[in-house]
């Protein structure tokens, strides 16, 4: 006997320039990760599949972090192009958070790539001060480190540093059913 | 006629309210149980509309009206959530974001934030509007206390409770515009300022991160702000609350 199973949602999950926190909240989903992974087809990410190029066709894309390099710029624009719903997942997506504070040396001698690169690479190294150059290999930083949706359009904001496993799963579960996710209040919204 | 004068009636989202005849009305409001959003305002110290997101509907009134410095009136018929209002408070607390520097996640205040609250209180899950990423000092001059400008929303209760509770005015509001900041003394360094008295009322009453002691780290600050209501209580109705 075959029963006819209604085609599973394709999901992908993005790491940009975020700390892998959002991820690990993911994680934190434990057990009802394996009520996701029968929702849910992955199809793209970081944490639980091993392909390498975004595909097409992505019903539901999770984007954790800020788009602080030319690697994060073209994967975002690429994201977009090929998903039918993108979400800002965490903090560093939604507001640009921490990897967004380089900003602040936007308008010093340098701007905010050279400063970052000079205080991280050659001020504070122990040996062997350099500044990373590895053209086609190390990304080359953006001047300016923008939230997901100063780039793309992005139809849904899950804050958080990092949201919580139980704020994902309320988040996720309200798609899953095809609703708007229920954000208002402590247990859906806040920073930090 | 001396003495108390008769209170006043008015309504207040349907509700009829009665109130005392030199209330706010802002006090009214929060008396009849309801809520509107507030971050400059504190009980204990004179109000001053600097936040607004307390402007509330008047009927009759020909623009929005910030409830924490104005008058009850008998017959007043005020409403403190439309959709306009809904969307105008949300307005406001995305510029806060945006004109600020506010990580969150790096704050001292993170967790015990007034300004973090009231964003999840109008329902903010992203700024519509460009962060500014304005450059701003950070004063540690002060052997006790740091103050981290760019945290800063120009609330002024430090301004206020270092005036009207200590009486020392350490503490004023200088430069004009998006350049607008809280000074010590004549525009010095917070630790060269002689008038502070070491007291710590402005970091207890601050909504945000932007005062704070030095030892706190991340999500360590613990504000008092209910202390400006009870020094005033203390003082006006020798009811003191450690007793």
């Amino acid at each position: 006997m075959t029963l006819a199973t209604p085609p599973k949602l394709r999901f992908a999950t993005v790491w940009l320039a975020g700390c892998s926190g959002c991820h690990m909240s993911f994680l934190d989903l434990d057990e009802w990760l394996f009520e996701l992974a029968e929702r849910v087809e992955i199809v793209y990410s970081p944490v639980a599949s091993d392909i390498k190029v975004f595909p097409e066709g992505v019903d539901l894309c999770l984007v954790e972090g800020a788009v602080a390099n030319a690697d994060n710029r073209e994967l975002a624009l690429q994201l977009r192009a090929r998903s039918k719903v993108v979400v800002s997942f965490g903090d560093c997506a939604v507001s640009a958070n921490v990897p967004g504070m380089r900003n602040l040396w936007a308008g010093v001698e340098g701007g905010s790539r050279q400063s970052v690169l000079e205080r991280g690479y050659v001020e504070l190294a122990d040996t062997g001060a350099q500044h990373p150059h590895a053209p086609g290999i190390v990304p080359e930083l953006l001047e300016r480190v923008l939230p997901l949706h100063e780039l793309i359009p992005v139809d849904h904001f899950l804050p958080g540093c990092p949201p919580s496993a139980e704020r994902i799963r309320t988040f996720l579960e309200a798609l899953l059913r095809g609703e708007a996710p229920p954000m208002e209040g402590p247990a859906m919204l806040g920073f930090g | 006629m001396t003495g108390a004068q008769l209170p006043v009636r008015l309504s207040i989202n349907g509700l009829v309210v009665e109130a005392a005849a030199e209330a706010t009305l802002l006090q009214a409001i929060r008396s009849a149980g309801l809520q509107v959003p507030t971050l400059c305002h504190l009980d204990g110290l004179t109000p001053v509309g600097a936040c607004r997101l307390c402007l509330v509907v008047i009927e009759g009134h020909p623009k929005l009206e910030p409830a924490c410095v104005t008058a009850v009136a008998d017959g007043m018929v005020v409403h403190t959530h439309t959709p306009e209002l809904d969307t105008y408070r949300r307005m406001a607390v995305e510029l806060f974001f945006a004109e600020g520097n506010h990580v969150c996640a790096v704050c001292v205040a993170n967790g015990a934030c007034e300004l973090q609250a009231v964003a999840v209180e109008v329902g903010m899950d992203h700024s519509r509007f460009p962060y500014q990423y304005p450059r701003r000092e950070v004063d540690a001059s002060h052997p006790l206390f740091s103050l981290d400008h760019h945290r800063c929303i120009l609330c002024t209760r430090c301004v206020r409770v270092c005036d009207e509770i200590e009486a020392a005015h350490v503490w004023d509001v200088g430069y004009r515009g998006s350049s607008c900041s809280i000074i010590a003394g004549l525009d010095q360094p917070w630790g060269e300022v002689a008038a502070c008295t070491n007291c710590g009322k402005c970091v207890d009453v601050c909504p945000t991160g932007a005062l704070f002691r030095k030892e706190d780290g991340s999500g360590e600050k613990q504000p008092h702000p209910e202390r400006a209501q009870q020094l005033v209580e203390a003082r006006t109705e020798h009811h003191w609350h450690n007793q």
